[in-house]
């Protein structure tokens, strides 16, 4: 049975349309993310899951029962709010056994659960501080043990991990994705940062402009991305796409570039539209070499990331492109560069931004 | 840092402090210094120690008027605070009608209490008042509010309650727009019913501002004025007359400028304990429920 179901939601905030016919199933136990810029919608479809706004249409179930009809508190979800949404008067104990005293649940069952929930992670010598006499990372804590204390069908994770500071951030992703193994229950969390997504997701929902743009698995999402949107969202620093024209003959598709270089892919020919395409290479297809090389470019941006080095160049044509060199390049800001494109690892791009792959990526 | 220093910082200081000193802490010592002597307006007086004091301990007058003044003060505010705090829930809403209404309510806070008196004397007015018409009605005898020594505190609250809910109110708004909405979204997936949001969200997160309201309120009410001496001048036989009536008839009626000092004191000192009194039991009541 799929835990969670979506079917034609649409919402606008007056004339302002948000979300436009969303249909999205949900696998037992999946950890789901929506992932998309500010304003995609995502985190107005993650409040209509929970009841915190009504769709104009469509429906929500989970596991068999219809909960958008349902007041929030009646729908079996749990949601860790991005800014915790701790109650500042009660203790940690208390924010976690209000909702359950709300539902009348027996104490002992009460102290039990979060007993359990604060050794699972490690707070339970916090609770009996206030939200304020704790730290950021603490505060999290506290929000997700009150939505475990619960046991809801379905956690609802709202940018959970945006308000801590780099270190922490890493360490609760790990901490996360551990939980996740631990509950009985599917989870979906919102986010903007794709890092987030990648490392914890089952399966990425790409939302933008008020639809889904793709979902999948994310290395799928990463790989054969559906549209230029996603290609370009996902993945940092982000895809390059250059206007290119098909060259005829041959069974995998020939692009040539805007200066006049030759790509080689491994996208099948049959199937590609007419008119213009657009070549979409990622950064490390792209290699800044001598001898056999694709095309020439102009650097105007070099980034020493420490492993790697990022190259912002662009060809001869004025189109950009972002290259990768090694750790220690020795290329520098308006130095002519051969660029060696990987045609192998290549993406097209139809004139409607549909994305095509290599058959076996 | 360096003591030449401090000193300049003074400097920036001077002014004010100079001010301050010049129309507050002289007159309020100005004022210790007349309680010590009897003094009319004419002439310099004479130094009677704490024999002003000891007139007022036996004075039955200043005695009914601090009673009074308690009465009506235990009259207002609770009510008062209630309804600011209710009005404020009604009203913390977006849109023009709730912005209407909310000037509305607060509009009687901007008249004088020339304005006000006037106003609820032709409310309370037994034979032609609004309240008497309203109570010929329904076939009852009309009240003699401001005639009835049972009556007219509960009359002159009534007025204070009407003149002086708006600003309450607005601190309650101000109070409730400061409760972030995730909280209540959060009490939403909590399953928790209007009531107990309320019991446990709204109010708790409301309790410094409740705090502030009451002390204020408290401390204003203690001083009421000129309610009393507008709509009834203290009567009838001093039923309506307040600690500060009181000592505006000695001061300004009578021109015993000691004597009025020294209850003004004495009011000072009463309005002072019951502040601090208050502060100390809701710090109490504060720091317990913070587990500090």
């Amino acid at each position: 049975m799929a835990s969670l179901e979506l079917t034609g939601i649409r919402k606008s905030f007056g004339a302002t349309p948000v979300l436009d016919n969303i249909d999205l199933t949900l696998e037992q136990r999946e950890f789901i993310a929506f992932l998309g810029p500010s304003g995609s919608g995502k985190s107005t479809l993650l409040r209509i899951i929970a009841g915190l706004e009504t769709a104009n249409a469509g429906e929500v179930w989970l596991e068999g029962r219809r909960i958008d009809t349902l007041p929030p508190g009646d729908r079996g979800i749990a949601m860790v709010f991005q800014h915790y949404a701790l109650y500042p008067h009660m203790s940690a104990r208390e924010n976690m056994a209000f909702g359950l005293r709300n539902a009348r649940v027996p104490k002992d069952e009460i102290e039990r659960r979060i007993a359990d929930a604060a050794s699972v992670l490690e707070i339970t010598e916090l609770l009996d501080r206030k939200p304020a006499e704790m730290s950021g990372g603490q505060r999290q804590r506290v929000a997700i043990g009150r939505a475990l204390v619960k046991e809801p069908k379905l956690f609802l994770l709202d940018e959970p991990l945006s308000n801590l500071d780099a270190a922490l951030r890493l360490r609760t992703r790990v901490e996360l994705a551990q939980l996740k193994q631990k509950v009985d229950a599917a989870v979906i969390m919102v986010t903007h940062d794709q890092a987030e997504a990648m490392t914890l997701a089952d399966r990425i929902i790409v939302m933008n402009d008020r639809r889904i743009q793709q979902v999948g698995p994310p290395m799928e999402i990463y790989s054969r991305p559906a549209n230029t949107f996603v290609a370009q969202f996902v993945g940092s620093p982000a895809m390059t796409l250059l206007p290119a024209t098909l060259i005829e003959g041959g069974e995998f598709a020939s692009l040539k570039l805007g200066d006049g270089s030759v790509v080689q892919t491994k996208v099948p020919r049959a199937g590609l539209p007419s008119g213009e395409l657009r070549l979409g290479v990622r950064p490390e297809a792209v290699r800044v070499a001598s001898g056999e090389t694709t095309a020439k470019a102009k650097v105007d941006l070099v980034e020493r990331l420490g492993e790697r080095t990022l190259v912002y160049a662009h060809l001869s044509d004025g189109q950009p492109v972002t290259a990768e060199d090694e750790a220690y390049s020795r290329v520098r800001i308006g130095d002519d560069v051969s660029l060696a494109i990987d045609g192998a690892a290549a993406h097209v791009f139809g004139p409607d931004g549909t994305g095509y792959h290599r058959a076996d990526a | 840092m360096t003591a030449a220093r401090d000193w300049r910082g003074l400097l920036f200081a001077l002014p004010f402090l100079a001010l301050y000193s010049l129309i507050l802490v002289f007159p309020l010592l100005r004022g210790v210094w007349l309680s010590l002597n009897q003094v009319d307006l004419f002439g310099d007086g004479h130094f009677v120690g704490l024999g002003n004091y000891g007139r007022l301990l036996h004075d039955p007058v200043f005695g009914t008027s601090l009673v009074n003044t308690f009465e009506v003060t235990l009259m207002i505010v609770p009510p008062l605070t209630v309804i600011a705090l209710l009005l404020a829930l009604a009203l913390n809403r977006a849109g023009k009608g709730a912005a209407v209404i909310r000037g509305i309510f607060f509009s009687s806070a901007v008249l004088s209490v020339t304005i006000v008196t006037l106003i609820w004397r032709f409310i309370l007015a037994p034979d032609a008042g609004l309240l008497g018409e309203a109570w010929k009605a329904v076939g009852w005898q009309p009240l003699p509010f401001l005639s009835d020594e049972h009556l007219v505190l509960p009359a002159l609250a009534l007025t204070t309650i009407w003149w002086s809910v708006g600003f309450p109110m607005l601190l309650f708004l101000a109070g409730l727009q400061q409760i972030p909405e995730d909280m209540y979204e959060a009490a939403a997936l909590d399953n928790a019913s209007r009531w107990t949001t309320f019991w446990r969200i709204t109010l708790p997160s409301l309790r410094r501002t409740l705090v502030l309201v009451v002390m204020l309120q408290t401390a204003a009410q203690l001083q009421l004025f000129g309610q009393s001496q507008l709509l009834t001048a203290g009567g009838p036989s001093g039923a309506s007359r307040t600690a500060v009536l009181f000592l505006f008839e000695a001061a300004f009626g009578r021109w015993e400028l000691g004597y009025a000092s020294a209850a003004a004191e004495v009011l000072f000192l009463i309005i002072l304990a019951v502040t601090i009194t208050q502060y100390w039991a809701t710090g109490r009541a504060t720091g317990a429920a913070d587990g500090r």
